[in-house]
């Protein structure tokens, strides 16, 4: 008997701990959320969000930098997603289980765990030096594309999965090549389970800093870029030089505050779509 | 018959495209180590390889002689990732036992989108709550100045580590077979001891891989040391030092530097030995990884 109530009040104990685990988790993420939200969100005003920084950066708004982030998002998009899509495509459909196959899922898991900062020195040789694209917003759109292309594939390949195997059979058994079925009775399922993946892998990319800090990043412009050979400010950026490297930094915190907010809301935002829709296309499949 | 070749021809030219897709990722990946080893190399024409790894002094813009050693460095990011280690291991595998085995399913289904939302916080952001809001705690509590330091590192990366090792260890544990938990349960032990003593120890080696993957990570993580913890060159004397890790040393280093001088090459030897360091680990769980997926069919 004795025996018994000791057992329950280890296994009570035990659980409370766990239990603890996950409040402490919880209660770091409500803590940065908060803090953030609260110091932020009073620096945010029309103005914030649509002009040029003023007076060394200690007035004015974040505008370029929004522009910036969003356009070297777009040229990672361009790059990383049609890429992850393919790649996920032969994966999945094509590939047989031979040395080959094995090869490129080793690469990707890998690729993946490859430091940003190292994508950014790969930039810096591949894109700003070797092809000659100079320190700009292409450079670090394509490096930045490159660190996101084993997402993308990796969530390109959950979607396709998800497409019953009779879909295809069925195409085939009627006459159709590989690619006929892929066409007509795989995408037209896969495609926005790949979309809402791939965003993911973009937001993250939008959120990045080390890759872009010497291919194309700016301290200051007082200009947006004109072309893809010009250099740019990102979101990322400007909240470390804010943050740190600014001359005033307690007189420019609220600024920096206020770009988390924009950054992490950005960020956030993206997330919180993919995973909902994501939970919704799950849910319709059950 | 010749439509018939055509349309065959069409086929492997379509399946041609999207292997030259796949292989592209297996390109990057040699891309990346080819460039980092042939801009490395040429640093090792002034610099010996010896006194590269094994000397802690790193001073390049010194005007008597320039002083190439990364051993500092290597230990910064070593502390700093323990330290990490030792708080995200025993909270992350808490909570997803906790998930995993406690908690009702829908909070498990409600929790889990947030441990997605703390993965998706952009480093820089981390980085910037370590300055403003741990940076002033650690520095009352240790009395040390602004708290820009090695701890600070360390519970930042070890924040940016959990969501990896909470979510691959929690799928490790539920994808141990339901009869191993009713056989202990069946044999009077408690659902504590079931987890404890079977759950957990069956999945263990999906957990280390998770654990090794979160190391990974924050070895390769810049911007959060970069910004709280302080970026002295000084060999560390404890947690409370302030460090300048490998991955911060490049990111201070390379916006200033001119091209193509020995400090530039060796700023890529040290990209170098941080892509071997974070490969071999990663190589390692994934074969952790395999290897339990493959005995579990």
């Amino acid at each position: 008997m004795k025996q018994a109530t000791q057992k329950k009040v280890a296994q009570f104990l035990a659980f409370l701990l766990l239990r603890v685990c996950l409040y402490l988790v919880l209660a770091v993420l409500l803590l940065f959320l908060f803090d953030i939200g609260k110091k932020g969100g009073g620096a945010i005003s029309w103005e914030f969000l649509s002009q040029a920084p003023r007076k060394g950066m200690t007035a004015g708004g974040i505008f370029p930098a929004i522009f910036g982030t969003f356009l070297v998002t777009l040229i990672t998009a361009l790059l990383a997603v049609p890429l992850g899509m393919c790649a996920a495509i032969y994966l999945n459909e094509y590939a047989r289980q031979d040395r080959l196959t094995r090869l490129i899922r080793l690469a990707i898991r890998n690729l993946s765990g490859v430091p940003s900062i190292v994508y950014g020195l790969f930039g810096v040789i591949l894109f700003v030096n070797i092809m000659r694209f100079g320190t700009s917003v292409l450079s670090a759109g394509l490096t930045l594309g490159l660190m996101t292309l084993p997402w993308t594939i990796t969530a390109s390949e959950e979607a396709l999965k998800t497409v019953p195997n009779s879909y295809r059979e069925g195409a085939l058994a009627l006459g159709a090549t590989k690619w006929q079925s892929i066409r007509t009775n795989v995408l037209p399922y896969a495609v926005p389970g790949m979309l809402t993946g791939t965003v993911l892998g973009l937001a993250r990319a939008a959120g990045e800093t080390a890759p872009i800090l010497f291919t194309g990043a700016a301290f200051f412009l007082p200009y947006l870029p004109k072309s893809l050979g010009d250099q740019f400010m990102a979101l990322p950026y400007h909240l470390y030089i804010l943050a740190t490297q600014h001359h005033q930094i307690e007189q420019v915190r609220p600024l920096a505050y206020g770009t988390a907010l924009v950054l992490i809301a950005l960020v956030l935002g993206l997330n919180m779509t993919a995973v909902v829709i994501r939970y919704r296309l799950r849910r319709k499949r059950r | 018959m010749k439509k018939r070749t055509w349309a065959n021809l069409k086929e492997s030219a379509i399946r041609a495209f999207f292997l030259s897709c796949g292989i592209l990722a297996v390109l990057v990946l040699i891309g990346i180590f080819a460039t980092l080893l042939t801009t490395a190399v040429p640093a090792f024409r002034e610099i010996h390889l010896a006194d590269f790894l094994l000397k802690a002094n790193w001073d390049p813009t010194s005007p008597e002689k320039a002083e190439y050693g990364i051993l500092a460095m290597v230990a910064s990011t070593i502390m700093v990732t323990i330290g990490a280690l030792l708080l995200a291991v025993p909270i992350g595998i808490g909570v997803a036992a906790y998930l995993s085995d406690v908690a009702h399913w829908r909070v498990r289904e409600i929790v889990k989108p947030v441990v997605e939302i703390l993965a998706g916080i952009p480093s820089v952001v981390v980085g910037f709550l370590g300055i403003v809001l741990f940076g002033p705690v650690i520095a009352r509590i240790f009395h040390t100045g602004n708290g820009l330091n090695a701890v600070n590192g360390s519970v930042l990366l070890a924040i940016m580590a959990l969501p990896t090792i909470i979510s691959i260890s929690e799928d490790s544990l539920n994808a141990v077979p339901a009869s191993y938990n009713e056989a202990s349960l069946a044999l009077g032990a408690s659902k504590w001891q079931t987890l404890f003593r079977v759950k957990v120890p069956a999945a263990l080696s999906g957990i280390i891989a998770a654990c090794m993957l979160g190391l990974g990570r924050a070895v390769g993580e810049t911007m959060t040391v970069l910004m709280a913890t302080g970026n002295a060159r000084a060999f560390p004397h404890g947690f409370l030092s302030s460090v300048r890790t490998m991955t911060a040393n490049i990111a201070i280093e390379l916006g200033e530097v001119p091209y193509y001088t020995t400090h530039y090459y060796a700023l890529f030897a040290i990209g170098l030995v941080l892509f071997i360091m974070t490969f071999a680990v990663n190589l390692a769980a994934d074969l952790i990884l395999h290897k339990y997926q493959e005995r579990e069919r």
